[in-house]
C-alpha cells in the first residue's frame, strides 16, 4: 500500500498527488490518502469513480479522513501512457526512483505533547534519515522547520552530511524571512512556494515525521 | 521576490464560502423592519441590493472581494474590480462610484499594492464611474475588491428571477475559469489558455449590459462562485424549469481536458453537492458537467430574454470581443430543474 499525505492541502492538490502514486504502482495497489476536508474526500471519490477504482473513505475525525483507492492489474495497465514512458525513465537511471521520496519537516520537533521530547525525537530522526539504505531526493524545510537548517540547529552535520550525498535540501524563503533566519541558513538552498507545491506534487511518497 | 510567490494561493471566486452554508445562515437571521423602498434585498438571492430614493432613481449597492488568482497584481486589480462592477450590470444599473476594499500585509511591498490597485481604478474608469475613496487593513494575506454605487431606474431593474416561460437564455462569456486557473496554479496549463481566462475575467460586463438594455430582457444575473448552473438554479427559483444545451455552452477549450485530469477545486464539489438534487446531467461527459458547476470569477452575464428578440441580440452580442450563445431555454415547472442535454 502507498501512503500518500495530503492534510492541509487544498484541491486540486489531494488529486494530483494521488495520480502521481497510482502512476508509480508497477502492479495491483492501493493507495492510502490523508486528507483533512470531506470535500477533497468527494473529489478523490469522483476521480475514482470515473476511472473505475475501487474505493472507500474512513472518517477518523472532523478533520482527518483516510481514503483507500484500489488499482487493479488491469487498469493499471491501462493508465496513461505517460506512466509508461516515466517508468522507462526510471529504469534507465539507477537512482531516479529515489529523488521521488521526499522528507518534508514542518516543525522543529517532531509528534505532538512534550517540546522537549519533540525536539530530541526530531534530532534522531535527521540522525536516522542519513542512514537509510535508499535516501530520499529531496528534504523540504518550512514553518518550524525552517531552524533546522540553520546555525545553531544541533541537526546541521546531518543535513550536511545528506547533502554531500546528493539530497537537496530546500528551506522555505518567507519562513527564514519570517523568523530572521535569511542571513542564518547554514545548508541547502532557499525555495519558495512554487517550487514546494511542485516538488510535493511529483513525490511518489512523502515522509512527514 | 517572496512576496509575488506569496501573493496568490487559490483565490478569486473559488474562495466564496459555500452557497449551502450561506442560506443556513441567512435564514436563521432575526428579519429587521421592512422598507419598501427596499425594492431588492437579501430575500431574492440578488447579485446587488437596490433602493428607491426617487420615483425615477433606485440606487444599486454591490460589493466583492477576494483573494488573487493570477500572478500579476495589475492584472489581478483589474479582474477583481470588474468582478465587483459586474453585480451593478447584472441588475440592470450604470455604475456611479466606487470604494477601494483592501487587505495587505504590512510587510509586503508596497508596490504590489500599487499595482492593483492601478488595475482597479482603470476599471472603475472604464465603466464611467468615480473612484471615491476605500478602506484598508493589515491583514496576512492579500485581498482586494470594491463596494460599488450604481444607479437604475425603478422600471428597469434586471432581477434575476424575473424569466419566463418560453424565454431564450444567453450567457456572454465563456465558463471554464476557474478551471484553467486552478489548473495553471499547479502548471498544467498553457499559457494562451491562461491568457483567455485572463481576458475574459478582465472584461467588462458593461458592453453586454448596454446591448442587452435595447431588448425584451426578463431576467439577468452574472455568473460567479456558484457556477453556472448554480446562479442558473436561483434564475429558476423554483418556479420555473430550463433545458440548457451542453454543445452550445461557450468554454475556454483546454478545461475540458483539465476537468478530465481532475484539476477541479474544492469550491466547484461544494457547487455539486449543492445543485445536484435539481440537475438531470442528461448523459453528458464528466468534464463538461465540471465546467457547467465550475465557479468563475467575473464571468458573464446569463440572459434570460423574450424567444422573438432572441435572436437579434445574440447577432448583436456577438460583435464583442469574448464568445457568447444561445445555451437554453425557459420551459415550464419539470420535476427536475435543470434539464442538461448534448
Amino acid at each position: 500500500m502507498i501512503q500518500v499525505n495530503a492534510m492541509g492541502d487544498t484541491c486540486p492538490i489531494p488529486v494530483i498527488k494521488t495520480k502521481q502514486a497510482i502512476k508509480s504502482m508497477t502492479g495491483a495497489d492501493t493507495v492510502e490518502v490523508l486528507v483533512d476536508n470531506e470535500i477533497a474526500v468527494q473529489n478523490l471519490t469522483k476521480m475514482a469513480k470515473q476511472k473505475q477504482y475501487e474505493c472507500r473513505a474512513e472518517k477518523i475525525s472532523d478533520d482527518e479522513y483516510h481514503v483507500y483507492i484500489t488499482v487493479g492489474e488491469n487498469e493499471q495497465a491501462a493508465a496513461p501512457q505517460e506512466s509508461i514512458a516515466a517508468q522507462e525513465e526510471v529504469s534507465c537511471i539507477p537512482d531516479g526512483r529515489k529523488k521521488n521520496k521526499v522528507v518534508v519537516l514542518r516543525s522543529g520537533k517532531m509528534g505532538e505533547g512534550s517540546d522537549e521530547l519533540g525536539t530530541a525525537l526530531m534530532k534522531n530522526f535527521i540522525y536516522a534519515l542519513t542512514e537509510l539504505d535508499e535516501l530520499p531526493g529531496t528534504i523540504l524545510l518550512y514553518n518550524g522547520g525552517a531552524a533546522l537548517s540553520c546555525e545553531g540547529s544541533d541537526s546541521l552535520e546531518d543535513l550536511k552530511l545528506l547533502e554531500a550525498q546528493g539530497v537537496e535540501i530546500m528551506t522555505c524563503g518567507a519562513c527564514l524571512n519570517y523568523y530572521g533566519l535569511t542571513e542564518k541558513l547554514a545548508v541547502g538552498s532557499v525555495t519558495n512556494m512554487y517550487s514546494i507545491v511542485e516538488t510535493m506534487a511529483a513525490a511518489d511518497s512523502i515522509i512527514c515525521p | 521576490m517572496e512576496e509575488k510567490i506569496e501573493f496568490c494561493r487559490g483565490g478569486g471566486c473559488t474562495a466564496k464560502l459555500g452557497p449551502g452554508v450561506l442560506e443556513r445562515v441567512l435564514s436563521r437571521l432575526p428579519k429587521g423592519k421592512k422598507d419598501e423602498n427596499l425594492l431588492i434585498g437579501f430575500d431574492s438571492h440578488d447579485d446587488a441590493a437596490v433602493y428607491k430614493i426617487s420615483e425615477d432613481t433606485a440606487i444599486v449597492q454591490t460589493l466583492d472581494f477576494f483573494p488573487p488568482m493570477v500572478e500579476d497584481p495589475y492584472t489581478f486589480g483589474k479582474i477583481a474590480a470588474a468582478n465587483a462592477l459586474s453585480d451593478i450590470y447584472a441588475m440592470g444599473g450604470e455604475v456611479r462610484t466606487a470604494l477601494n476594499i483592501v487587505c495587505f500585509p504590512e510587510k509586503m511591498d508596497l508596490n504590489v499594492l500599487g499595482e492593483i490597485m492601478r488595475g482597479g481604478q482603470e476599471k472603475v474608469n472604464e465603466a464611467g464611474g468615480t473612484l471615491a475613496g476605500g478602506h484598508s487593513i493589515a491583514d496576512d494575506s492579500v485581498k482586494y475588491g470594491l463596494s460599488v454605487t450604481g444607479t437604475v431606474h425603478p422600471d428597469h431593474i434586471l432581477p434575476n428571477d424575473g424569466c419566463e416561460e418560453g424565454d431564450i437564455l444567453i450567457l456572454t462569456k465563456p465558463l471554464g475559469v476557474g478551471i484553467i486557473a486552478t489548473a495553471n496554479r499547479v502548471g498544467e496549463v498553457s499559457k494562451e489558455a491562461m491568457k483567455q481566462a485572463e481576458e475574459s475575467m478582465m472584461t467588462l460586463n458593461k458592453y453586454a449590459a448596454e446591448i442587452a438594455r435595447n431588448y425584451e430582457v426578463h431576467g439577468c444575473t452574472d455568473i460567479t462562485g456558484f457556477g453556472f448552473l448554480g446562479h442558473l438554479h436561483e434564475m429558476m427559483h423554483g418556479e420555473y424549469s430550463c433545458r440548457i444545451f451542453a454543445s452550445s455552452v461557450p468554454y475556454i477549450e483546454e478545461a475540458y481536458g483539465c476537468a478530465e485530469e481532475f484539476l477541479l477545486t474544492a469550491a466547484g464539489q461544494r457547487n455539486r453537492n449543492y445543485v445536484e438534487a435539481y440537475v438531470d446531467f442528461g448523459g453528458i461527459s464528466f468534464p463538461m458537467e465540471e465546467i457547467l458547476l465550475d465557479p468563475q470569477t467575473s464571468g458573464g452575464l446569463l440572459i434570460s430574454v423574450a424567444a422573438s428578440e432572441a435572436d437579434a441580440l445574440l447577432e448583436e452580442l456577438s460583435s464583442l470581443s469574448l464568445p457568447c450563445a444561445m445555451v437554453g431555454e425557459v420551459i415550464q415547472k419539470q420535476e427536475k430543474e435543470i434539464l442538461v442535454q448534448q
